[in-house]
This record gives C-alpha cells, structure tokens and sequence, in this order.
C-alpha cells in the first residue's frame, strides 16, 4: 500500500491520497500551521495568481463563445466543417489511446517487471517526445513522408498519402502522445513488484492468464488514469500537426487547427465556440481524472 | 502489430476515399483570399455543373504563401496554386518540378487573373496624420505588417517601400534600405501570414498603420464595421500581382486536368471577375474594371520587373537568408 | 554472468514486451528523430555553426531559454505556493481549483494562445488595466513569458503537491518544540525537504517552455531580434525551404530536450532514493 504511492512520476503527477489525515481542525490548532494573516495571504497570492493565469482564460474563452448569443454558438458547432474537424479530432483521440495503451502496457512490462542493461536509456527515450518542441515532432514527418523527403518519392509512386492526410496527422499525435500511459505503469509496476505474479505461475497459470488475472487489476486504475491524460494531448495537440495538416478545410483540419482558421476568417465567435467544445473537453477531462482518482485511492484503501 | 498496421492503412485508405472522391479540386491559396475563393467555388460549382454536367467539389487551403508553397513542395496535391506571389510557384516548379518553368506563360496576363496593390489602413481620423510612405518612418508611429519571410503580401509591402524610395528625387540603394530600415524599426508585431496583421490591427486595436494589400484593406473596413479605419493610398505603390497556375503532376495523377484547367479559366471570365471585383481585387476584364472604377482609387503603380528586375533576383537579394531584409535586423 | 543483457527472471512475455517497445519507440521516435540529424549533414561543420550561431538564432535562443527559466522559477515559487495552499488549508472552492490547475495541460495550446491574447491585448480583460501603467504585456517578450509560465504551471504544483501530502507532522512538530519558529522551520525542515521536488517540478516546467509554440505565437509578435522564440525560427527556415537549417536549428533543440529529460530523469532517482532513505 505504501509503495503504490511511493512516487508519482511527475509527468502526469497525480495527487497521492491513500488514507489522509483530512482533520481540519487538527491543522488549526496545531502549533506547526501559519498565522491567520499569512495563511490569508498566501491564499490570496496563490489564488490571485491561478485566477489571472488559469481562471481568466478560461472564462474569456465562454464568455467569447457566447458572444453572439446561444443560437450562434450551436450554429457554429453544426457547420459541416466544424463536424469533420470535431470528427478527425475524435478520430486521433481513437487512434492514439489505443495504440499508446498496448505500447503503454509493454514497456511497462518490459521496464518494471525485468532488469536489463539500457533500461534508464530506454526510459529516456520514451520521455524525450515531452521534452521535444511539437514544431520538431512535425519536422521529422516531413522530413521522412515529404515529396523531398526519404520515402516520399516511394510513397508518391505508389499512390500512398502520409503526410498531409490521415496518417500523418495520426503520426504526429502519436509521437507527442508517446511517454503518457508508459510513465503512468512503470512506477506502479515497479513498486508492485513481482511476487503477485510469480505465484500465479507457481500455482499453474500460464503468461497471459498471469497478465489478465493478475497484473491487469492491479494496473487498471493508473492505466485509465494515463488513457484520460493521453486522450487529453491527443486532441489538444497543435504544433506538430500544423506542420503535416495541409490545413484543407473540412478534410485536414482537427480542431485546434479549425480554431485557428475562423480565427483567421475573422469569424471570432465562432473560433471561441470551437475552442469553448476543446475547453469543455478539458474540463470532462480533469473532472474524471478526479473520479478516477478517488476511486484508485478508494480501492488502495480497501 | 500487424494488425494496426492493417487497421491503420484501412482507415487511411477509407479516408482517402471519402475525402478525396473524383472531381475534387484542391485550390492552395494564400491567407487573404479566403472569402473571394469561398464565392468562386460555389460560382464554379454552379457553372461546371451547368457546362459540363459534373458535380465538382472544391477544397480550399490558406495560409501564408510561402508555407502554402513549402506544403505543395512537400507533397499537399494541390490540383490548382493561386499565391501570393509568382516566386513561390516559381520555388514549386524548381524544387519539385511538379510544373514547368514557364508556367507563367500559359494564362493570359501573366496567369494573374486579377491584380491589387498596396495601401494603408489607418484608425479613425487619422490620428497620426499617415499620408504616404514618408510618414510610416516617423518616430512614434507604429506600423503593422506582416513577416516577409513567410508572408507574400509582406513582400509585396516591403518592396513597394523599397521602390517608393528609389523613386523619390535622389533615390538610390543606400537611401532605400535606409529607409526601409527606418520603417522596420517602427515594426513592432510581425505576424507570420497577412491576415494574422489584419487581426492584430483591427481586433487586438494594435499599432497606427497597417500596410495592406488593397483588398484586405476594403475587406477589414466591412468585416469590422465602416468608420472605424480609413484607407490611405500612398502616392506610388506596387503593381501585385498574384498568379495562379495547374499543377501538372498532380492534376495529371488524380485525372483533374480538365476540370483544373477549366476553373482557371473560369477565373477570367467576367462572371468570375464581377466576383472578384466585389471581394475588391482589380479586375483585369475591361469591362468589370470600368463597371468598379469608381472602387478603386487611382495610384501610380510599378511592376517588379521594372522595379527589381523580377522576383528571382528581389527575392535573393531581400529575402533570402542573408539578404537586406536579415541585414537590417542585424544591424539593430 | 555478470555480462548478461538481463537478469534471469520466471516471468514470461519479456522479449515480446521488450521487442514490441523497441520497434515501436524507434519507428514513431528514434528513426525520424534522426532523420533530422542526418538531414543536417547536408551542411559543412562551419555552415551548421554559422545557422544555429547567427544573430536571429542566438537571439531567439536567449528569448526562449531567458522566459523558460524565468517562467519555471515563477512556477516554482508560486506553485510551491498553490499547492501548499491547496495541501494544507481549507477555502471556499478548493477542490475545483485543485481539478483545474492541470488546465494548461489538458487545453490546446492554439485555445491557450488565442485566449491570452485576448485577455492581455491592450483592449482586453486584463491588459486594458496594465497599458496605463505602462505595462505591455501582448506581442512583447513578456507575452511569451505569460504563456509560459501558463503552460509550465501544473508541473511545479503536481510534484510539490503529493511531498507535502506525505510530509510527517512529526517533524515539524519537533522542530516546533525545540523553539524554532514558523519561519525557520519551513526553511530548514521543510523546504529541504521539498528541495528535490521543487528541481523536478522546475525541470519539468522549463523543459516544458523550451519547446512551447502553439500558445506564444500567438501572443508574441514575433518581431526578429526581440520577440521571436527558437521554434518559430526553425518554421519560417522550413515555410522558406531551407529543410538543412531548419534541421540543424531543430538538431540543437533536441539536444537541450534529451540533456533536459535525463536530468529530470537523474533527479526522479535521487528523489526516489532520498525518499525511501528516510522512511
């Protein structure tokens, strides 16, 4: 129980719990707490300093969104081109969560359940596309599908698209997406161990029932944990994809990129309408990174 | 593995079938074209069924010209190119020979279906009294304009300072980049596309003057309400001429040629140039032009080839990496 | 043995999981992460060190890597804030500020960029009260620092957050009863304590910052010299077809980032072994 929360990785860094201490008033009256006065004003710095950075932006974005009255906003939304972009955004999430849990699951596998030579190396390597400006992540794409590019005359001969249609797009999102699901199971595993499963093969189960039976369970709370993180990225992702999108309206455009195009139409309210729909999606985001939450302390606890 | 990968290339292939059907052009343009192409599109639409009695989807992309140029290069099959600027289809057809050189020769008026020029847009009254180029180097005013690097129409902006000074009395190069220098100096946002300038002008209230293609200049004053800019003509400015040509290989590969081939003709017939000259770009139609002449201010206008002997050589000699342009921020 | 790639263990699946890792990392990471590298060996030794040394790139340079540390340091004080506040008091909506400080990652940052534009333009929200005091905030290099510090925020506050969580009472507690005052004792007891978070978090929010482009271009204004960060020069080296220098521009940024993740990386450890030390 202790070591499941040892230490997040500061990644995703989700708020440790197990069972706290949550007494208010034992924090009032004790003697190791702040005055009064300091305790208000650093509430206030904290908060003045979240709400001009954080709480501000967010309520423009509404506010922006609204402008032009409720009518327009869900006009905006049921244009042709912003379905396609809300379609193509959905598209990537789909693409890229699955993907990323099946490599997720395995380097996790590989890194905390066995010790090999080049295991921090590798680790690394599975950071590096959270270190690396999206703007590269789109370079290399095209430096490797462009029609200047290494297999871009190949692919152009043989009638494939990468860049500039769907995979690319897909591409691009995955590489940003990459480290997510990885660094959320490394630490769990490797604090877990492997007695659990060791056991299972003693009494007789074979690799997969070990894994489904055993691991699965012991993982499922960090792995929808790391997924909600991923989704996040995946349909928030702007950089790398305006370099391989083409930007063709309602063909290559996800919505980040949607937004940026009415923004440039001088169609404000609409480009605010598409990004309150991304707000929104963040927000479902963090609320049910919070139920997950609870719910993985919840089954520690027990 | 395999699996996704099969997964994966079902998907793209499906994709590509659904977005990609026969008859569909795809038009790359530049950032300020995007509501004259919108009307073009449905006008084409509407004439090639009538014509030819076949459906014709057109998809539009826009950007700023050079990464529009750099995206075609790259492989975006563009069936048709309408940019900014001849320099950038010139790039398309030397780096990636997806058309011939002198493609500039196989539309009328040097493939420039309709022309336009550079002007001012400033708040208001006037505050800063803005009456021609001299005075966008005047200390304390500060000057909108998009980045010459990525930006066609920043191009056409930066040139059009650069001949109004070597054709002022005494003009020659030192006095040019001097000026236009000076002018940089008072540049204090550079957005990467001309409708990125647009914006920050009109709707982030920044700066005195944005220098604007003249259609862009019109569109702003009845995109944010009349009265709230004026446009200034400057007393000489630059003949833009924005082109558009097929790209062969790619029209060729998807069997779009003749549809291609037809849109950009379609672009010379009076039906289309009304369009254009309503979306405030000078026609080249006798006709069309003399209907909306009371639109467009008179202006004395040089072309780049009198100016700059081409864009080749203005494009080497400005813009290239190393060129006046970097120099004059080097030298700050 | 002592040469052995791995360490013999019963568990099955390790060349699978391992195997699959490997193709997968190198196909979406490793082989076009070289790409980028190889390209640039299209210039000379002494043209790379004239593209990625002129004065736009150094410049750039500064900007970029200037705003990333002052944003991670920001970060860092006034995250260590936040979430001390949101560890160790009781307010009016803590829980919701608590959901919404991972915000700045979960938005897009074209929605980030757009939106603090807006707000701290000369005519908006914020900015119309900070332009008479002569404060310019949008389309100057303050802008790129707002934005910064506006994505690097979760980080800071996300590594503090679950060490102050865990942090014994106890010594606090001790250091209370041998007569330190409050003062000295968030000092010398506990901000030792949260020392190595605090780096994490710091590393996390500039590595972060170094790379940021979608919520700065936008606010920044991009002018050469004053307000360009290195990721928009290696775009408009790309948008003007010069593939090599934007590579070799890139093939520097992504040095910083790997020097960056292994030291987050060698920090994590330490912490770690800090940590189990004193339990």
């Amino acid at each position: 129980m202790e070591s499941q929360t040892l230490y997040p990785h500061p990644l995703s860094a989700p708020v440790t719990g197990g069972e706290r201490p949550q007494s208010a008033a034992r924090r009032v009256t004790s003697p190791t707490t702040e005055s009064a006065l300091v305790r208000r004003v650093l509430i206030g710095v904290a908060l003045g300093y979240f709400a001009a950075l954080v709480l501000v932006p967010l309520v423009a974005v509404f506010v922006e969104a609204l402008k032009k009255g409720f009518e327009f906003y869900v006009e905006s939304l049921r244009e042709p081109d912003a379905l396609e972009a809300i379609r193509l955004t959905l598209t990537m999430a789909l693409i890229a969560v699955p993907v990323n849990l099946v490599f997720g699951v395995a380097a996790a596998w590989a890194i905390a359940k066995f010790e090999f030579r080049g295991k921090s190396l590798l680790v690394s390597f599975i950071d590096l596309p959270f270190a690396v400006s999206p703007v590269i992540a789109g370079l290399v794409y095209v430096l490797m599908f462009g029609l200047q590019g290494w297999l871009g005359p190949w692919l152009a001969a043989h009638g494939i698209k990468i860049i500039f249609a769907l995979p690319g797009l897909a591409l691009a999102t995955l590489f940003v997406t990459v480290p997510y699901i990885a660094r959320e199971l490394i630490p769990l595993m490797e604090a877990q161990g492997t007695d659990e499963e060791e056991a299972a093969l003693v009494l007789g189960a074979s690799g997969w029932q070990t894994f489904f039976r055993v691991t699965l369970p012991n993982i499922k709370w960090a792995l929808v944990y790391g997924a909600i993180l991923c989704n996040a990225r995946a349909m928030g992702e702007f950089g790398a994809v305006s370099v391989v999108s083409g930007h063709i309206r309602g063909a290559t455009n996800t919505m980040p990129l949607h937004v940026e195009i009415l923004y440039n139409e001088y169609n404000f309210a609409a480009a605010f309408a598409v990004a309150s729909l991304l707000a929104l999606l963040a927000i479902v985001t963090l609320v049910l990174k919070s139920v997950v939450e609870r719910r993985a302390h919840g089954a520690h606890a027990r | 593995m395999k699996i996704s990968l099969k997964l994966f290339a079902a998907a793209a292939a499906l994709y590509a079938a659904s977005t990609f059907a026969d008859s569909t052009l795809l038009n790359v343009s530049y950032d300020p074209t995007r509501e004259l192409y919108q009307q073009v599109n449905a006008a084409f639409a509407k004439h090639w069924q009538a014509t030819a009695k076949e459906k014709v989807t057109i998809r539009a992309s826009h950007g700023g010209s050079g990464s529009q140029a750099r995206s075609v290069i790259d492989g975006l099959e563009a069936d048709v190119v309408t940019l900014a600027l001849a320099y950038d289809i010139d790039e398309i057809a030397a780096r990636a020979k997806l058309l011939p050189a002198d493609w500039q020769k196989r539309l009328p008026n040097n493939s420039t279906p309709y022309t336009s020029t550079i002007v001012f847009l400033v708040r208001k009254g006037n505050p800063k009294g803005i009456r021609d180029w001299d005075d966008l180097v005047k200390p304390g005013v500060s000057v909108i304009t998009p980045n010459p690097k990525t930006s066609g129409g920043a191009r056409w902006n930066y040139l059009a300072a650069w001949g109004y000074a070597m054709k002022k009395p005494g003009g020659d190069e030192t006095k040019a980049r001097n000026f236009v220098a000076a002018l940089f100096r008072n540049v204090s946002i550079l957005d990467s596309g001309a409708r990125g300038s647009t914006t920050t002008f009109a709707q982030r209230n920044q700066g005195d003057v944005l220098i604007a293609w003249e259609n862009e200049a019109f569109l702003a004053n009845k995109e944010f309400g009349a009265g709230r800019f004026e446009i200034i003509v400057p007393s000489v400015s630059i003949a833009a001429e924005p082109p558009v040509a097929l790209v062969d290989t790619v029209v060729d590969k998807r069997g779009t040629r003749k549809v291609a081939q037809a849109y950009l003709e379609y672009l010379y017939t009076d039906e289309a140039q009304e369009i254009a000259a309503r979306n405030f770009y000078r026609p080249r139609s006798a006709k069309v032009a003399a209907k909306y002449a009371q639109q467009f201010p008179k202006v004395a206008l040089f072309t780049v080839d009198e100016a700059f002997g081409g864009w080749t050589r203005a494009q080497k000699a400005h813009f290239a990496d190393g060129g006046v342009f970097d120099q004059i921020y080097k030298a700050q | 043995m002592a040469h052995a790639l791995r360490r013999p263990s019963v568990l099955p699946g390790f060349n699978l999981a391992l195997g699959f890792t490997l193709v997968y990392i190198s196909m979406i990471v490793l082989v076009p992460l070289a790409a980028v590298v190889v390209k640039t060996t299209a210039l000379t030794l002494s043209q790379f060190w004239d593209t990625v040394t002129s004065p736009r790139v150094m410049a750039s340079y500064r900007l970029t890597f200037g705003a990333s540390l002052i944003a991670a340091l920001l970060n860092t004080v006034f995250g260590l804030a936040l979430a001390w506040v949101l560890e160790r008091y009781e307010f009016a909506g803590k829980r919701v500020v608590d959901a919404l400080v991972d915000l700045p990652f979960a938005l897009p940052t074209a929605v980030a960029g757009i939106a603090l534009t807006a707000i701290y333009a000369g005519n908006g929200w914020i900015g119309q009260f900070l332009e008479p005091l002569g404060v310019k905030v949008a389309y100057t290099p303050v802008g790129v620092l707002i934005a910064l510090v506006f994505i690097g925020l979760p980080f800071v506050v996300r590594t503090v957050q679950p060490v102050l969580h865990d942090f014994e009472a106890e010594l606090e507690e001790a250091a209370a009863t041998l007569g330190a005052n409050r003062w000295h004792v968030f000092v010398r007891v506990i901000l030792p304590a949260l020392a190595p978070a605090l780096l994490t978090g710091f590393t996390l929010a500039f590595a972060r910052a170094v790379g940021e482009y979608g919520s700065v271009i936008f606010i920044a204004g991009n002018v050469p010299m004053v307000s360009e960060i290195t990721p928009l020069i290696i775009v408009t080296k790309l948008e003007q077809f010069d593939y090599a220098g934007a590579t070799a521009v890139a093939s520097v940024m992504l040095l910083v980032s790997f020097a960056l993740i292994l030291a987050i990386n060698g920090l994590q450890s330490w912490n770690r072994r800090r940590y189990t030390r004193t339990h």
